[in-house]
């Protein structure tokens, strides 16, 4: 994976940081079909996330198929100041797996 | 398929059974994602396999959802709670081919304030359960959803 697919907007509001992220991904559930095949079209979903802010982890989600597609989550964590690096990771189910940077605003 | 250190110990342990062999490297890494419970046919299973054990309502858990979800594809989703020391909050939604949605990790620091979004194939009972020190909690919320957002 070349580019990035998390879209994350993170802001520092008071004495918390407020995070929104958004991943593109199809999130494919294993479980529709093939409309002209019939077969059923393979699982691809992203299973893990997990978010660190200054060596800390401060959010780890474990997904299933049933998050929508392009998953969206909003959270927020004590501390982090403008300029702050997050440093998020995903895992797919298929093994695939990246790690992508954001700053604080 | 793949495997993971927490779901090998449990597999282990419940039955010395082993499915499937591959062992990716970065996965034991990271937090373990819990096959059996994310691969369960119905809520009980799953939230046994996830948190090993059943919860108790709470009005200290706020799920915020939708009461018609138009779409089922994104049924927009808040949990929140009010409890101290909150391990971790679990979604699941009843009448879903797989109840378990998502789990999430709550470290300390972090609010136990979390928005997602989830698909539902239909009206279903939607529920979050909250870990707090050790404990279950949960709050339910029945969804009707008008198209279904699992199949195509």
């Amino acid at each position: 994976m070349a580019k990035g697919i998390l879209k994350v907007k993170a802001k520092v509001s008071g004495d918390k940081t407020k995070v929104k992220l958004m991943a593109k991904h199809i999130m494919e559930s294993g479980q529709r079909k093939d409309k002209k095949t019939g077969e059923l079209i393979p699982a691809k979903f992203l299973q893990e996330l997990k978010i660190m802010h200054a060596g800390k982890e401060v959010f780890v989600a474990n997904l299933g198929t049933a998050v929508s597609k392009n998953p969206y989550f909003a959270f927020n964590f004590a501390g982090g100041a403008a300029g702050d690096d997050l440093t998020m990771t995903w895992i797919e189910n298929t093994g695939e797996t990246a790690t992508e940077t954001a700053k604080v605003k | 398929m793949s495997i993971n250190r927490r779901s090998v110990i449990k597999a282990i342990a419940a039955s010395g059974a082993l499915v499937g062999a591959s062992v990716l490297v970065p996965r034991i890494a990271m937090a373990a994602w819990t096959q059996s419970a994310f691969k369960a046919e119905d809520q009980e299973t799953a939230m046994q396999e996830l948190l090993g054990g059943t919860a108790e309502e709470s009005a200290e858990v706020t799920l915020k959802a939708p009461d018609i979800a138009e779409n089922g594809a994104v049924v927009p989703v808040t949990v929140r709670s009010s409890l101290a020391n909150v391990e971790s909050m679990s979604i699941f939604v009843e009448h879903n081919p797989n109840p378990l949605v998502v789990e999430f990790i709550i470290p300390a620091g972090t609010d136990a304030d979390v928005s997602t979004r989830l698909r539902m194939g239909k009206t279903s009972k939607v529920t979050a359960v909250v870990k707090a020190d050790g404990k279950l909690y949960s709050a339910s919320k029945e969804v009707k959803v008008t198209i279904g957002g699992c199949g195509g």
